[in-house]
């Protein structure tokens, strides 16, 4: 890592703009960074070292001019779920073969828009779903973390693993990422780097790849609080092109950073402590709650009684969308075509060479939950289920708590192949059991490194607001991060 | 629940998956094992509950209804696996 790679966003942004360095020294120094990291981490899955050198270059002139945007010359990562016009665009899956869309997603063009500098597209479970980034068709993404004294290969998470993995190895100064069950959080918890899944509805899905439209949401994963608030504030907008997209203002989120947190009430639910949760979990969360005793804040034990029941009302209600948003996929307007005998054995054979194993899993509970006779047994009651797990956290914050404060997820990163995992699909979905709920609800949450875990292995504490209520997660988080410190992979790769 | 073999067969034909005995048979397993784990939503009850349809309160945005956006055949085809003269091409659907 050199020492411009080495640089948070809010310092290469002084930078640069005190001209102390330029755009394109910086851009160099991660498209280096790259070429020498992504054999061993594979976290980009395409890297657009043109693309980046023009806008670096467009960056530096309109820094001479006075005219920065926000992320004037700061190299970034996107996640291959995002539509990047004329540029590589397949959520990591064989069915998109080649697709390289004519539009670019409301999210990177906002931020280019403020000056981002392109690096390239990073690896992620095919379609975002899955939580260790080995569904990718691109192959597994390399966590920069491992076990001390062991060179076992750890996954970063998914299913936004290649935007954790380049944060966390310094090969970008931050990422783009969506969070549909844990996608931004749960990676970052895994890698040591901050994710915020925004409110639904404060980052446009516009030329976002869709999983599912109901759960889906963008969001920035960053080295730091500061950095995560700084992208947020360019990936949010109010976007007429999706209706779901809320007309509400941006807030300055950075504002929030070192706001006193005294007399905020953080709530506990006790429906988080969990059987067979790893020791080293259970005491970072109890450390976290001393934390924001010593900055003032009121601790209280809440209950959020329909927990359990959000993962698996969650595998009804995302999948049901998902084979529905995936059903477009025929071989017939972009990416994989397998020819057949006639037109059903072209959209079947296609469909399943083009899907992985997982996808096509999903699909088949999508597919079977929505057929005729099952749609009240099941995706009507899990919606039911829904306005349940919503309910209560509403009556928690009716009764003045102002952020939830969990862990973010029940282990810290496994190794690559995990046999158990494999074996078990329940399993793997077993990761999102704190994140989940916040989809489920709709809620922003966001995802600090808290410290490291006896293997020396990153974890990472979780907060959850009131909707459209970010600022109280980046001054609250900042509170973790000022107490616990950051934390840097030794480099390996 | 419990999903038997025909009826795996008959929702890949729904979903448009080939899926042929061992795939199949592979599959009922996992979902199985999957229905079991979601089953556990029989235990809640649900008596008087509203489905949720939106997360967010908000009322669904509208515009006037005017041509935004138009003229890209080029652009909406330029993906396709095979096309020709702006139009998408397909194995035969009419004998």
């Amino acid at each position: 890592m050199s020492e411009l790679t080495s640089l948070t966003i809010a310092q290469a942004r002084e930078k640069l703009l005190g001209k102390e360095i330029t755009a394109v020294e910086l851009t160099d120094a991660y498209l280096g960074a790259i070429d020498q990291a992504n054999k061993s981490l594979n976290a980009y899955i395409k890297v657009t070292p043109e693309i980046a050198k023009k806008q670096a270059a467009a960056s530096d002139e309109k820094i001479a001019k006075g005219e920065a945007g926000t992320l004037e010359g700061i190299p970034v990562g996107i996640k291959d779920l995002f539509g990047t016009r004329d540029v590589h665009t397949q959520a990591c899956s064989h069915i998109l073969d080649g697709f390289k869309p004519k539009y670019e997603s409301t999210v990177t063009q906002n931020m280019w828009d403020d000056g981002a500098v392109m690096l390239g597209k990073l690896n992620m479970d095919e379609f975002a779903m899955g939580s260790s980034n080995e569904t990718s068709y691109y192959g597994p993404v390399t966590n920069p973390w491992k076990i001390k004294g062991d060179n076992t290969s750890l996954v970063p998470g998914g299913s936004s693993g290649g935007s954790a993995a380049a944060v966390a190895a310094h090969l970008c100064a931050g990422a783009t990422a969506t969070d549909t069950g844990g996608s931004i959080r749960q990676p970052a918890a895994f890698t040591g780097t901050v994710g915020i899944k925004p409110t639904y509805g404060r980052c446009s899905r516009w030329g976002v790849v869709a999983f599912a439209s109901s759960l889906d949401q963008a969001g920035p994963i960053a080295r730091d609080v500061r950095d995560a608030a700084i992208l947020l504030k360019s990936m949010a907008s109010a976007d007429a092109k999706d209706t779901t997209s809320v007309d509400l203002p941006v807030p300055d989120y950075e504002a929030a950073i070192g706001q006193s947190m005294k007399g905020k009430k953080i709530g506990i639910p006790k429906e988080y402590r969990i059987e067979g949760m790893p020791e080293d979990i259970e005491a970072l969360w109890q450390q976290g709650i001393e934390w924001y005793k010593d900055a003032g804040a009121e601790i209280v034990d809440i209950s959020l009684p329909h927990t359990k029941y959000a993962l698996p009302a969650y595998y009804i209600v995302a999948p049901a969308e998902a084979s529905s948003n995936l059903a477009r996929y025929d071989g017939v307007k972009y990416g994989l075509r397998v020819t057949g005998d006639d037109i059903t054995d072209m959209y079947e054979k296609t469909r399943s060479e083009g899907f992985g194993d997982e996808v096509q899993r999903r699909i088949m509970i999508g597919t079977y939950v929505l057929s005729s006779g099952y749609y009240d047994a099941y995706y009507l009651r899990a919606q039911r289920v829904r306005t349940l797990i919503k309910q209560d956290f509403e009556n928690v914050f009716n009764q003045g708590v102002d952020a939830i404060f969990t862990p973010a997820t029940p282990c810290s990163a496994f190794k690559i192949g995990d046999e158990e995992m494999a074996a078990d699909p329940v399993r793997m979905f077993l990761n999102d059991i704190f994140t989940v709920t916040v989809n489920m609800a709709g809620l922003p949450g966001i995802s600090v490194p808290a410290g490291l875990d006896r293997n020396g292995l990153p974890l990472g504490l979780q907060l959850i607001g009131k909707p459209f209520e970010e600022e109280m997660l980046f001054q609250a988080s900042h509170v973790i991060e000022q107490a616990a410190g950051k934390f840097v992979p030794e480099k390996w790769w | 629940m419990f999903v038997d073999i025909d009826t795996v067969k008959r929702v890949a034909k729904l979903a448009r998956l080939a899926v042929d005995d061992a795939k199949a048979e592979k599959m009922q397993g996992e979902l199985n094992a999957i229905f079991g784990f979601i089953d556990q939503l029989n235990e809640v009850d649900v008596e008087g509950v509203e489905p949720m349809t939106s997360v967010v309160q908000m009322e669904m945005k509208k515009r006037v209804d005017e041509v935004t956006d138009g003229n890209k055949a080029e652009d909406v085809t330029a993906n396709a696996p095979a096309s020709e003269d702006n139009y998408f091409m397909v194995p035969k659907v009419i004998e």
